[in-house]
């Protein structure tokens, strides 16, 4: 993609006479003005200098939603062929920056304050009592460790998906049955599988995988009392659900690399074995790569399993830190804790995240 | 019988040998991957036909060890004889079934909506806002990908409380939208990168506006990779479960808060379980069975430059 210059050149005899410049600009301003006057009408009212009445905020929401058209309609009105093409990105730009942005500050106030949605008392600022407490919580810390272990257990995911990638890449018969069948894990909903695997599969008694172990000759098989057990079930259940994506990642990989370079390596006298080596595998490590990021920042939202199967237990052995923050607010609805846990998280994935795909950019091309 | 005259050699016929105990690894490891991909599933759905006797003696296979029963069917009132009657189970079900599908569906359409004339503004103009340019504008949507759905939760439980939307389908919706959203820019930028800007500059030279080129022209050309991303969106969106659990409680709950509800209370009658359980997940076999090519799509693209 080209950075300079644009791909398409619209020339326009654009004429925009001054009224219609006014008048766009005058729309914009005018709901931005109404948008002010509302919220300070209701913040007034809020705080009980003015009584007027208001349920809740939705009349602030409905004046915002009405300046976010009239911004929109506004860039077309005043700049015309331009207005249009901003008007491609604006209302996206505009979703998300309400959406994320504007909930994050907020979150950032919450964060720093004592709130209980269910005691009366509404929000307290709280300064850094919430940090302090997340400093010497061994749960959030355990967490925090657990999701390393998640984590590290995707270079396994890794290779099991590549095995199977390789092997639906082979000449084989039935591939789009295996291709279906592999997928369909990946459809299923995370709840869904919580109750097929982790609560009747692996149930101790009458499960068929206890059988099967009783079979074998494991007395008395249990698959959530002992930690590491449970983390490894808790594992495997997610393994199960995502490795089809980073297989078809690999497979779309393994499927754009030229015949023409590994019968060159084969006639060249080279085994399969040193094949995928010198030629597949390296061929395929920026593939790899983005699948194992991806995967990465999928793993990093893991709650659902946990929360539904081990609801973190035995003794936080299987928290992930989403599955406990959602814990914290479901037994305590400690709003303004939570959300300090939440966002020291956030903050840690990005540091993580941006060394990470920094490095990989290095490894990558490296620069000699 | 005569001897054979001509032999392969011993050289050839280990080389078949090997070839084929290689052929019989290979789908010998391609039939265990399947049946570890596929057994959970059978195992619902024969599950969800048992009755307690047979779940205590692990019975596997219906009509060889035991005979089908429609009990976990019945307690859901979906069975051939109850299917007639009233049933507040299946009023319930079929409730949280519909809320399901609205809200994934209109969020899977607006993120596509939003997502693609984006991707399209992105893939084809050179924006300037302040310090940000094409390349940040991308970084900026993509790295909302980063963001775990934890981090907003507790900032939109409080501010949908505020505005009165806790519990409402729409703020669901619009929650699920902005998800997906980045995984829908990511798929369009591509797809429209990869058509030739000749197509438009012929459409602009008739005369077409900028939009009337975009709908009439490059929409159609991009519709695999719509469809890919909306179908993509809907399982994501279907599936959900986090947020729905925060964040609705009666009016607007989805089929995955009705199954999670379930599995505490009616953990042992394993039937009923399944029936529910095989029920949320029927829809998104069909749709993965019917449509597997445009989801392997959606997921290949961006993985291969």
């Amino acid at each position: 993609m080209s950075i300079e210059g644009d791909l398409l050149h619209v020339v326009t005899a654009d004429n925009i006479s001054d009224q219609r410049k006014r008048f766009g600009k005058m729309i914009v301003w005018g709901s931005a003005a109404l948008l002010f006057f509302v919220v300070a009408l209701q913040a007034a009212d809020q705080n009980g200098w003015i009584s007027i009445g208001f349920e809740t905020w939705r009349p602030t929401l409905y004046a915002y939603v009405l300046w976010a058209i009239c911004l929109c309609a506004g860039q077309v009105i005043a700049r015309g062929e331009h207005g249009k093409r901003t008007l491609f990105i604006l209302p996206a730009t505009l979703f998300v920056v309400s959406m994320v942005v504007f909930p994050l500050l907020f979150g950032l106030v919450i964060a720093f304050s004592d709130w209980n949605l269910a005691s009366p008392d509404g929000r307290k600022f709280n300064g850094w009592d919430n940090v302090r407490q997340m400093w010497t919580d061994p749960f959030y810390w355990n967490a925090m460790r657990n999701m390393v272990w998640y984590t590290l257990a995707i270079i396994v995911e890794y290779a099991v998906a590549f095995g199977l990638a390789l092997l639906l890449n082979a000449q084989i018969k039935g591939r789009k049955f295996f291709r279906v069948a592999f997928l369909l894990p990946l459809m299923l909903s995370p709840v869904a599988v919580s109750w097929m695997i982790g609560k009747s599969m692996l149930e101790n008694r009458f499960g068929p995988i206890a059988r099967i172990l009783r079979e074998i000759g494991v007395d008395k098989p249990s698959f959530f009392s002992s930690p590491e057990i449970a983390r490894l079930m808790i594992m495997l259940m997610d393994a199960w659900t995502y490795i089809p994506f980073m297989m078809i990642m690999i497979l779309a990989g393994l499927q754009a690399i030229p015949k023409e370079l590994n019968e060159a390596a084969e006639v060249d006298g080279a085994s399969g074995w040193t094949r995928f080596w010198e030629v597949t595998f390296p061929l395929m490590l920026p593939v790899s790569i983005t699948a194992i990021l991806i995967r990465i920042i999928f793993k990093l939202k893991l709650a659902d399993i946990i929360i539904n199967v081990t609801s973190g237990g035995p003794g936080g052995a299987t928290d992930s830190v989403t599955s406990f923050i959602f814990r914290e607010y479901r037994d305590r609805s400690n709003v303004g804790y939570g959300t300090m846990l939440a966002i020291f998280y956030l903050v840690v994935i990005v540091i993580a995240m941006t060394i990470l795909i920094k490095a990989a950019d290095r490894w990558m091309r490296p620069r000699y | 019988m005569t001897e054979q005259i001509f032999h392969d050699s011993d050289a050839d016929r280990a080389f078949r040998a090997k070839r084929f105990s290689g052929r019989v690894a290979i789908y010998g490891i391609l039939i265990l991957w399947a049946i570890i991909a596929l057994f959970p599933i059978y195992w619902t759905i024969t599950t969800s036909f048992k009755m307690a006797p047979d779940v205590m003696k692990g019975n596997i296979v219906p009509y060889w060890d035991y005979t089908p029963k429609w009990l976990g069917w019945r307690s859901l009132g979906l069975s051939p004889d109850t299917i007639g009657n009233e049933s507040t189970v299946r009023a319930e079900f079929l409730k949280r079934f519909w809320n399901s599908a609205i809200i994934a569906v209109s969020a899977s359409v607006l993120a596509v909506a939003l997502g693609s004339c984006a991707a399209y503004g992105l893939s084809r103009f050179n924006y300037k806002f302040g310090f940000m340019r094409n390349s940040d504008i991308s970084f900026f949507f993509l790295s909302q990908l980063i963001l775990p759905p934890v981090v907003l939760a507790l900032p939109f439980l409080v501010l949908y409380k505020a505005l009165g939307m806790l519990d409402t389908r729409i703020g669901l919706i619009l929650l699920y939208a902005l998800t997906v959203l980045p995984i829908v820019i990511w798929i369009m930028r591509d797809q429209f990168g990869s058509i030739p800007s000749e197509l438009e500059e012929a459409a602009l030279v008739d005369g077409l506006s900028i939009w009337g080129t975009f709908l009439t022209i490059i929409l159609p050309i991009a519709l695999p990779g719509m469809v890919a991303a909306f179908i993509l969106s809907l399982v994501l969106t279907w599936n959900e479960y986090f947020f729905a659990a925060l964040l609705t409680s009666s009016h607007a709950k989805t089929l995955p808060v009705m199954v999670a509800s379930q599995t505490g209370s009616q953990g042992i009658s394993w039937w009923s379980m399944a029936a529910l359980s095989f029920a949320a997940i029927l829809p998104l076999i069909i749709i993965g069975i019917a449509l597997e090519r445009f989801i392997i799509k959606g997921m290949a693209a961006g993985a291969v430059k």
